[in-house]
């Protein structure tokens, strides 16, 4: 049994590293429970935009700050793109997985072609600060990662409660037609929506240019967790998919300092499968 | 018609002896290795149809079986000397006994469906797949095959390979053929449609999903087993790839799910692909291209390629005349006799939903040969008791037997089998079968067992019976309401039903249209059927029914002839309020 210590600091590192997992949810899950589309494209532009930050950064030395405001709105536009063809086909749940696999496939396929196979990291001097708090040391970079994914999750969640907006995509979510009947223009709003979940991919990919090894192959890494994360953390439902994240990223970072580090894949789907068959209240 | 049946048999009879005398042919390896490939991707996606294309059940956990399959077969060979071909039906096994094993348990939840259930087989790929990493399975450091030999059924031992994949090939498209032409099949394409109607036509649908999924699984598993061979060396990473399930659902989707041999189509075209840029040296290029080509199939062709032709070659085939006499209802003349035995008997009926008592202890007999209007204002309890007798929901208290047997607790399936069929309020038809293929089903499984021929004539019948003639080979989605409630009809009927249980069958049609429903409903009766409906229409509850129950707040109110009840002040202040009570 390791220290306490160590028990400790993995469960920091755990709920740092939960910070990505619940950022990488946020968009997936809105579009899956309001638009009840799957994207699994989700992943790609992540690290479309993980890509594009590593190249303004060491081409053209742009501070990813910097760049981070060019790729936000690109994400924002290919996210409308992407709803149109929905819109236009009359794309069901299934269909849009499908789809966005393909989407993702070609995404992998480009990235490679432009950025080869090769591991590409984004060497910054700053990617390796830390904060230390008693016997603990917090990395900044992915506790800035948690605190934006925060700000974004607590700033959807007062979107989709507060105003009107919001308020028009829940219910357009529960019943399209109904809502249609009440001047709930849907489409408009799906396509801010689709939009809006893109931009987030493009929020994270900017994280993972800092945080992560960038090869064309780690778009379907993170996959399974981060679907783990979206249905625990409930549908449609920007604090829950946070929490759920930081709760995965707790436990498989625990079981690695426990287990060992192979054993991680299993806790978090453990944990999906416990909590489908199980059907808590709360999740 | 005998060419048309001898030709494609007879083809397929060549095409099975060509591939099968190929590997003699002394053509190069390469050709061996192209079409084991083919082999391996038809049988892996065709299998995977048969649970996921025919029940709807998308999995995307298809790389778990197939896994386990390589993993059984690598396993008993290197570490127990099993030989090699004795290991393959254990990979099936094993693979068909983790795929039952999930389904006793996530098929039980009606919540696990569409993709949730994707979702819950995925994750149960990567639980397997690290499981087997870290423990001595594989241990992290791969399997090698090299060491087993290979027996000599063939000259080469690519050759040997090739045809163990092409009899698994063959094997599993029979398999596809014999499902999708049975009544397991029928019963699939039903839970495919609309699982709670299907149940409750008499689909045992637990049993077929349980039985779609080991036939899945252990076709995966087998064919695992003899793919762990053709790689000679398994690893962790490469055996649960994330790619294999998903190149399965393109195959299906692309040719077809729905078919037997559209997942056989999409396989063949996306292989022959893929190997197309692989030897060009443009592995990366053929992948995107096949994304493109799934993208374009899926906003084009949603159904599949293999269906879309059908669709087409049968709007070009001339219509065949049907010599259909229309068949009039016939009302007797002479007032029908009601027997004395009751064939429906509900003592204490209770169901509670939560702290909502939706039947708070009815009491009701039907008797043999009558027909029993049942009223109430809304929230009643009135659908709800059509609900537990048709065994959608079990009985929280209390009993009810159908001819004399208890049924409250049984599963809709084998109610339907005692003779109870019921409609909907809203028609919910099987969406993807035509009205005839609706109807022969309901008879296929309500009725007792018939060849296929009398089960299409009593289907025709009732088509006819209730004006849909004509329309036999229309999609419930070309029918207007007013047809749709009589296919509801239709398909209860052809279940030859002792107890027949209507819910607001007459709601939403217009005076011609109700007319004609309540001259039906006692044609029906006049053959023998015993009624029960749920109405709101008085005029055809006083028209049509011996007695009138009427419930209220969960509880039977008032019970007696129609007219009377209907002027009890008790009754109509429920309905109106107290001011007209009076």
């Amino acid at each position: 049994m390791p220290s306490a210590t160590l028990l400790g600091q993995a469960l920091i590192s755990g709920v740092l590293a939960g910070g990505m997992y619940g950022l990488l949810a946020l968009g997936l899950s809105l579009s899956w429970g309001l638009l009840r589309l799957v994207n699994l494209s989700h992943f790609a532009l992540a690290f479309l935009a993980a890509y594009l930050t590593y190249e303004l950064g060491t081409t053209y030395h742009v501070a990813p700050w910097w760049s981070v405001l060019l790729i936000v709105p690109s994400m924002f536009v290919i996210g409308l793109a992407q709803h149109w063809i929905f819109v236009r086909f009359k794309v069901n749940e299934l269909g849009s997985l499908l789809i966005t696999f393909s989407f993702a496939v070609m995404l992998e396929v480009g990235i490679q072609l432009y950025w080869t196979a090769d591991y590409r990291r984004f060497e910054t001097h700053y990617a390796t600060w830390s904060l230390k708090a008693g016997p603990f040391y917090i990395p900044v970079l992915e506790l800035i990662l948690c605190l934006v994914a925060g700000v974004l999750a607590w700033g959807t969640w007062l979107w989709l409660r507060k105003t009107y907006v919001g308020k028009a995509l829940r219910a357009s979510a529960e019943d399209a037609d109904i809502a249609a009947a009440y001047g709930v223009d849907h489409r408009k709003l799906a396509y801010l929506l689709s939009g809006v979940g893109a931009a987030y991919a493009g929020v994270a990919g900017t994280f993972i240019a800092l945080i992560a090894t960038l090869a064309p192959a780690q778009i379907w890494a993170w996959l399974g967790v981060v679907f783990a994360v979206v249905i625990i953390g409930r549908l449609g439902n920007p604090l829950g998919a946070l929490a759920a994240g930081m709760l995965i990223g707790a436990s498989e970072s625990i079981a690695m300092a426990i287990l060992s580090p192979a054993w991680a894949p299993v806790v978090s789907f453990s944990v999906l499968i416990a909590i489908l068959l199980w059907d808590p209240e709360w999740s | 018609m005998t060419v048309g049946r001898t030709l494609p048999k007879a083809a397929a009879a060549l095409g099975i002896l060509a591939f099968a005398i190929l590997p003699t042919a002394g053509l190069p390896a390469f050709y061996d290795s192209f079409f084991y490939l083919v082999f391996f991707w038809v049988s892996l996606s065709t299998s995977w149809a048969l649970l996921s294309g025919f029940a709807g059940y998308f999995s995307l956990g298809h790389a778990a079986f197939f896994g386990v399959g390589m993993y059984t077969t690598a396993t008993l060979t290197t570490k127990a000397g099993v030989p090699f071909l004795a290991t393959v039906p254990v990979a099936a096994a094993m693979a068909a006994l983790l795929g039952v094993g999930i389904g006793a348990v996530v098929f039980r939840m009606k919540r696990l469906r569409g993709e949730l259930f994707a979702l819950l087989t995925l994750a149960v790929t990567f639980v397997i797949a690290t499981i087997i990493l870290n423990t001595p399975i594989d241990g992290g450091a791969g399997v090698f095959m090299s060491a087993v030999p290979v027996p000599n059924l063939m000259p080469t031992q690519t050759g040997t390979i090739y045809m163990l994949g092409f009899a698994m090939c063959v094997l599993t498209l029979g398999i596809a053929w014999w499902v999708a032409h049975s009544r397991l099949g029928l019963g699939l394409f039903a839970i495919h449609d609309d699982e709670d109607v299907a149940e409750a036509k008499g689909v045992p649908t637990f049993r077929y999903k349980l039985i779609a999924f080991a036939l899945s699984a252990g076709i995966a598993g087998a064919v695992g087993g003899i793919h762990a061979m053709y790689v000679g060396f398994l690893t962790v990473a490469g055996t649960f790839e994330l790619t294999v399930p998903l190149y399965v659902v393109l195959m299906s989707v692309l040719g077809g799910a729905r078919s037997w041999f559209g997942p056989a189509i999409g396989a063949t075209v996306i292989t022959a692909l893929l190997y197309a840029f692989i030897s060009g040296g443009e592995a990366m290029v053929g992948r995107a291209v096949v994304g493109l080509i799934l993208v374009l199939a899926i906003l084009w062709l949603p159904d599949g390629v293999v269906p879309a032709i059908q669709a087409w070659l049968k709007r070009r085939r001339p219509v065949e005349e049907r010599a259909q006499a229309a068949v009039v209802p016939v009302v007797p003349a002479t007032p029908h006799r009601i027997g004395t035995r009751n064939i429906l008997e509900a003592k204490g009926a209770a169901k509670r939903f939560g702290g909502l008592q939706a039947l708070a202890g009815v009491d009701l007999d039907v008797r043999e040969g009558e027909i029993l209007g049942l009223v109430g204002p809304n929230g009643s309890g009135k659908t709800t008791l059509i609900n537990v007798i048709s065994g959608f929901y079990p009985l929280s208290g209390g009993t009810i037997t159908v001819d004399g047997v208890e049924i409250g607790h049984l599963p809709a399936h084998e109610i339907a089998r005692r003779g109870v069929a019921r409609t909907y309020q809203i028609p919910r038809p099987f969406v993807n079968m035509t009205v005839l293929d609706n109807v022969s089903m309901a008879a296929t499984f309500g009725g007792s067992t018939r060849t296929t021929a009398e089960i299409r004539d009593e289907a025709l019948h009732w088509i006819g019976f209730t004006g849909l003639g004509g329309k036999e080979e229309a999609l419930p989605s070309e029918l207007n309401l007013h047809e749709r409630k009589f296919l509801e009809l239709a398909r209860a009927l052809a279940a030859k039903p002792k107890l027949l249980l209507l819910d607001e069958v007459l709601s939403g049609l217009n005076p011609t249209e109700v007319d004609n429903a309540i001259r039906l409903v006692r044609a029906i009766r006049a053959q023998g059927a015993t009624i029960v409906f749920v109405e709101h229409l008085m005029r055809a509850v006083v028209e049509l029914s011996d007695r009138v129950a009427v419930l209220n707040e969960g509880k039977l109110f008032a019970l007696g002839e129609p007219r009377e009840v209907m002027r009890d002040p008790r009754v109509v202040s429920i309905y109106l309020g107290k001011a007209y009570a009076a």
